[in-house]
């Protein structure tokens, strides 16, 4: 699924008109009914019944629900964990992308393969493999209880935001990959030859360049980020009120047959997909109005050819 | 300014882009670095413009190395094939993007991007995305970009490459008057020998990373210094030993057809006749020459010798020349 995500972007702009269909009718209105009573099934019963569940005992349950201190505090941390997270992938997606789309290094191939593996590993692995490093009784958890005696990572938010920055490092980078890739690095040499410094070439040539994916990126890595569970839940201890983030906080409620409050706060992350979703659509939107047209491909302007521009001598 | 190459080389792993390659370009000159794709010629370009370093020898403006200097101090102007113009920004801000990077006050850049929008003839697309331009505009929106902080060096790559026959052949006129005007010291790269024996002062012939001739492009073309330059200059005919001289060659337009059977050097089949516009090729098969012969011939007088394929012809050679003498010959 998120394999599939990144070409979008770049494939946006060559969107091609639907084809005449040539299937007999029956094959598309089967291929449509199959599509669609799956989505049905599997995407809006799950929803509704979210939706359902969260409002059975009325609006004031619900409310106090979402405004109860722990589910509060869950929220809290979610954010802040997101807050952390979002940033520092941010930057290392950034830098991998452009590494890996610019140079030709020993070890790209590498570096390209791993910034796949949390894709590839269960998140549930991936929060034992932080409790085996930094656990009490893990590799590095004694050297630093030894320097650092009142820092908790495992069971804290350290660890938290640890767990969430490894699960969710691919989604920037693998988003920009494509887009710098296709775009190469003519117009960063062309920055630099009209003298602009590092900086501002980042600032004012490849950052605008690539905007759009790296928004489209940053949404994804953000959604993720705040709805992750699997990782999150071994490192964190489960705390009420300390480290417990939204997933976690439903999961609990869950558990003590509190259904209603459950699917309320559930409800919140249903509204983060919704809002997620939107984001995403604008940007895709924003990203082949603005970026699409590839500067070989413009129409010439027949209203301002050349020949009238520029001063030339009789043609012999 | 003298721009002065002193043995420079660079490879890119087992491949030798540039060998030993020397050169000087002085002030105000209009120089063609000439050669096929390959030869070294967009390398050492890149190489003037400091977006490589080379792996040997200097490159120093009038003494000054440019080598180690920033490409803030260097000021060099380059026109990239296919233009890298920011997409992102409007015709107005791609102009003004050198004097940005250098802080200039808001006024001298207004005032200095306008006098080269004026002088690139692009008045009233100042707001216009690079997307929203031709071809030809584009063209000169990198130019004017590349002249933006008056550089005292400017380096064009294939500018006229990607444009179509009609934009490329004024625009070539007009990059010749505009290098007459502003007297920057100006070296482009191309691959069409047209292309660069109209437009240059000079002509660099390179070859496989290194120089096979420098000259005027009318020394170059009537004293070809190497086999290499014979052939790249255009289609060419060796003569047999004996025709024309002892080691001789002929171009389409040095040659005359003749009606066999009459007195001429050579006779042959007529192949092909295709016609170019004002004047037709017709290819002759001579039993004493490999390959075929290209003869250009007026379409008036093909006319009167009313030639069609198969016809027995004769050629005649209005003018042989004689190969360079440390060239060995091509069989």
């Amino acid at each position: 699924m998120a394999g599939a995500a990144p070409s979008r972007l770049v494939g946006g702009a060559a969107a091609r008109p639907p084809s005449a269909p040539t299937e007999p009718p029956w094959v598309r209105r089967l291929l449509i009914a199959v599509a669609l009573g799956f989505l049905g099934l599997f995407v809006v019963v799950p929803i509704a019944v979210v939706i359902d569940q969260a409002l059975s005992q009325g609006l004031g349950v619900y409310r106090r629900a979402v405004t109860d201190p722990a589910a509060r505090d869950a929220i809290a941390l979610t954010l802040k964990v997101a807050a952390i997270a979002v940033p520092l992938n941010l930057v290392f997606g950034v830098a991998a992308a452009w590494a890996i789309a610019h140079f030709r290094f020993r070890g790209r191939a590498l570096l390209l393969t791993l910034i796949d593996l949390p894709f590839a590993v269960s998140p549930v692995i991936s929060g034992m493999v932080f409790v085996l490093l930094f656990g009490a009784h893990g590799l590095l958890g004694p050297t630093l209880r030894e320097h650092w005696p009142g820092l908790t990572i495992i069971f804290g938010l350290p660890g938290i935001v640890l767990a969430t920055v490894f699960v969710t490092f691919p989604f920037v980078a693998r988003e920009l990959i494509p887009v710098m890739e296709a775009q190469g690095a003519e117009e960063e040499e062309a920055a630099r030859v009209l003298g602009a410094s590092g900086w501002q070439m980042f600032w004012w040539v490849t950052l605008p360049k690539i905007r759009w994916g790296l928004l489209y990126g940053v949404i994804l890595c953000n959604a993720r980020a705040m709805g992750e569970f699997g990782a999150v839940s071994v490192v964190s201890g489960h705390i009420r009120g300390r480290t417990n983030t939204v997933p976690l906080h439903v999961e609990i409620l869950y558990n003590e047959y509190n259904y209603a409050a459950a699917f309320a706060v559930a409800s919140l992350l249903l509204v983060l997909a919704f809002v997620t979703l939107a984001a995403k659509r604008l940007v895709e939107h924003r990203a082949r109005v603005v970026d699409a047209a590839p500067l070989d491909a413009a129409p010439l302007d027949p209203d301002a050819p050349a020949a009238r521009l520029v001063p030339t001598e009789a043609s012999p | 300014m003298t721009l002065t190459i002193t043995s420079v080389g660079k490879r890119f792993g087992g491949f030798v882009a540039l060998d030993d390659v020397s050169l000087e370009i002085p002030g105000g000159e209009l120089v063609a670095l000439l050669g096929p794709s390959g030869s070294g010629k967009t390398t050492l370009l890149r190489i003037l413009a400091g977006l490589e370093a080379p792996d040997v020898g200097a490159v120093r403006d009038d003494g000054a190395d440019l080598v180690g200097q920033t490409a803030r101090a260097r000021n060099v102007g380059l026109v990239f094939q296919h233009y890298a113009l920011f997409r992102h920004l409007t015709v107005y801000e791609n102009i003004a993007f050198a004097l940005r990077v250098r802080k200039r006050p808001k006024r001298e850049i207004d005032a200095r991007v306008r006098e080269l929008i004026g002088l690139i003839q692009l008045e009233g697309l100042e707001r216009r995305m690079p997307a929203q331009l031709s071809g030809g505009q584009r063209q000169r929106v990198a130019l004017a970009r590349a002249l933006a902080a008056a550089p005292r060096l400017l380096l064009l790559d294939e500018p006229f490459g990607a444009l179509d026959a009609q934009v490329r052949t004024e625009l070539r006129r007009w990059l010749r008057r505009l290098h007459d005007e502003l007297h920057v010291t100006t070296v482009f790269v191309t691959h069409d020998q047209e292309e660069a024996f109209e437009v240059a002062d000079r002509v660099v012939i390179m070859n496989r990373g290194r120089i096979e001739q420098v000259g005027r492009p009318g020394e170059i073309f009537d004293h070809p210094a190497s086999d290499f330059v014979v052939r790249f200059l255009g289609p060419v005919t060796y003569l047999p030993p004996g025709v024309g001289g002892d080691r001789a060659y002929v171009r389409p337009h040095d040659l005359e057809l003749v009606r066999a059977p009459g007195p001429a050097d050579l006779v042959g089949t007529v192949v092909r006749v295709t016609p170019l516009g004002a004047t037709a090729r017709v290819e002759v098969a001579v039993a004493e020459v490999d390959g075929p012969i290209y003869a250009a011939v007026e379409r008036r007088q093909l006319a009167a010798l009313g030639l069609a394929a198969g016809d027995r012809v004769g050629l005649s050679l209005r003018h042989a020349r004689a190969l360079p003498s440390t060239a060995p010959v091509a069989a």
